[in-house]
């Protein structure tokens, strides 16, 4: 319990006194799951919102092919991107293997199909009739669909917290294709393995704390998006439901 | 139901149009027309294809076959002019998220038109439906008649020229509806678009329309003014649905000058006027409202009906300002609606003997 105990107020003394090393390492996190959660939702977001609207053959695989990507183990993903980088590899040309890049990149690839299947969530729980009333006051097919996607706007911002927690925790990709070197590519996660490793349990606990303070604060607005819904007054017309929420994982 | 040639007053006319759902015809109409500045019902029961027809004529959906013309130009679903000139309400109108002035400028927006212009096109709106206090209020946070109202602003608001209503007044209450009909009746007047208003109420449909579109199983089975529909149904189906009521089958006894006698089933005698052949199998049709009640001891009077039936009152049944009286008459079954202020005067109560009478030309006959 001293162990503990003595590391966590170790902890806290390191995050008030603004250590750089720390403060450096949760930089560097936050722009790699940052840039990896915007680039998720720029590709994430027209794929779910096309999955949703469209019909086509082959929609249910394809939505089944979205949603084995949330069990993708990070791992495997890394071990992907860490070949395809590699000097043997098809993009090894670029150079970005051990660099924030190839980070980003892996962490993309986690933090796409978090928001695609939440965008396709939000999406399928429009009804329908909204663009057809749409239409009947006037408006193009595709003013229609932009209007569907503005009334499942609560729960697209949900995607990107949601995006966002998947990545910031993951440690498995960002090992592999970032080689946890010292002020070029370590972050939190990574962090915490070496310093634990090291026996240095107060920078590893002060690490963890700034890693739960993110995950608790992507949990608490996915809830307030979710539970602001609710407490509103159903029109005649009738809401939508909520989409279902999946689970924040590393 | 031929087809006529398209009059210039004609903003939209569909020829030959049929819509097919899981293998099942939902639509097949060999011709409508909407007229500028009419009030064309769409009057049939429930799931007899009334919205689908509506959502074919404004060009939201595709028919299995059929032409569309606009105008006189032939125009596939989703035309840009059509659009522009056709608004609907559905029948659970979905407002968006946002202000009821979101709402209502939408139909604005999507057609380019200025903000300025917007506001002010949408106030006038929400002013012809007496909503304008609820400008800034979040749609959720409306009632059912409210919703309502604020659907009707939102067509209203690009001032179409033909305005499609999905039963307006379906998941209303008396009070509402009484208050949103009025609303209509005033949109009728001032704002004259051509307004096509599918329902299955009609009362609703003889009040509001200058033509009437009967709907039987995806088809339409008969077009007219109000009065043509109420006074001469084509078929047995338009008279019951329009509130007739049957009297026993019969066959035609003899035929007359302009009329018919049928000799019912239950042995009585009525004069209809109409034609058809002795032998005929027929059922007889009236309307409650057209039997006339006099009390046996006054039934000696002069009048002009020649359909007496002596009876005696079997069930009295008010509803509202109207009472109904079930009358039976040597096996044949009547019923007739007179006032409540009529039931007190003639001191009517079940077992009281009366006479019913009812004129030639308030009866129908249709072949069985």
């Amino acid at each position: 319990m001293d162990l503990l105990f003595d590391a966590l107020s170790e902890a806290v003394r390191l995050l008030v006194s603004g250590d750089p090393y720390l403060w450096g390492i949760v930089g560097r996190s936050l722009l790699v799951s940052s840039s990896a959660v915007l680039l998720g939702l720029i590709f994430g977001v027209p794929l779910g919102a096309w999955l949703g609207l469209a019909r086509f053959r082959g929609r249910g695989l394809a939505i089944a092919i979205v949603n084995t990507g949330l069990a993708l183990p990070p791992v495997v993903v890394g071990l992907f991107v860490y070949m395809m980088l590699s000097r043997q590899g098809a993009l090894g040309s670029l150079g970005w293997l051990f660099t924030i890049p190839a980070m980003i990149s892996a962490q993309f690839i986690l933090a796409a199909p978090y928001v695609a299947a939440i965008t396709l969530a939000a999406v399928q729980s429009v009804p329908p009739e909204l663009r057809l009333q749409a239409r009947a006051v006037g408006a193009s097919r595709l003013q229609a669909v932009w209007l569907h996607l503005r009334e499942a706007r609560l729960s697209l911002m949900a995607a990107v917290a949601a995006g966002f927690g998947a990545v910031i925790s993951e440690v498995g990709a960002v090992t592999m294709v970032g080689g946890n070197i010292a002020d070029q590519t370590r972050v939190i996660t990574t962090a915490i393995v070496l310093e634990t490793r090291r026996g240095r349990f107060a920078a590893a606990m002060a690490l963890g704390l700034i890693l739960l303070a993110f995950a608790f604060a992507a949990n608490v607005f996915i809830t307030r998006i979710q539970q602001a819904e609710p407490r509103r007054r159903r029109p005649p017309a009738g809401r939508p439901p909520r989409p279902p929420r999946p689970p924040l994982t590393s | 139901m031929g087809v006529e040639p398209a009059g210039p007053e004609t903003l939209l006319r569909a020829e030959g149009l049929r819509q097919v759902y899981d293998g099942r015809v939902v639509v097949e109409v060999e011709a409508i027309e909407v007229r500028a500045g009419e009030v064309l019902a769409l009057l049939g029961p429930n799931g007899a294809g009334k919205s689908t027809l509506m959502r074919l004529l404004a060009g939201l959906e595709k028919p299995e076959r059929g032409r569309l013309y606009y105008k006189g130009r032939a125009v596939e679903p989703g035309d840009r002019e059509l659009r522009a000139a056709a608004v609907a309400v559905l029948q659970r109108p979905y407002l968006w998220r946002g202000t009821v002035r979101y709402n209502v400028e939408y139909g604005l927006r999507v057609r380019g038109i200025p903000a300025a212009e917007r506001r002010s096109r949408a106030g006038a709106a929400l002013d012809t439906l007496g909503a304008r206090e609820l400008e800034d209020v979040p749609v959720n946070a409306l009632s059912g008649g409210e919703a309502q109202r604020v659907a009707l602003a939102r067509a209203l608001a690009p001032r179409p020229e033909i305005l499609f209503l999905d039963e307006p007044t379906a998941d209303l209450d008396v009070t509402v509806r009484r208050l949103l009909l009025a609303d209509l009746e005033r949109i009728v007047s001032d704002a004259a678009p051509a307004i096509v208003l599918i329902t299955h109420d009609a009362a609703e449909a003889f009040a509001l329309a200058d033509r009437v579109a009967v709907f039987e199983e995806g088809r339409i089975v008969q077009t007219g003014t109000p009065a043509e529909i109420f006074e001469s149904p084509a078929t047995e189906f338009v008279a019951s649905f329009t509130g007739a009521e049957f009297l026993l089958s019969g066959e035609i006894a003899e035929t007359g000058d302009g009329t018919v006698m049928v000799r019912l089933d239950t042995g009585q005698r009525v004069e209809v006027q109409g034609s058809g052949d002795a032998g005929l199998r027929v059922k007889v049709a009236y309307r409650p409202e057209d039997v006339v009640v006099v009390p046996a001891e006054s039934s000696s009077q002069q009048t002009s009906a020649r359909n007496r039936y002596p009876a005696r009152v079997a069930h009295l049944n008010p509803s509202g300002g109207l009472v109904r009286l079930r009358l039976e008459a040597d096996g044949l079954q009547l019923e007739a609606m007179i006032t409540r202020h009529a039931l007190e005067e003639l001191r009517l109560e079940v077992g009281s003997r009366v006479v019913a009478q009812i004129k030639a030309t308030a009866l129908h006959t249709f072949p069985i």
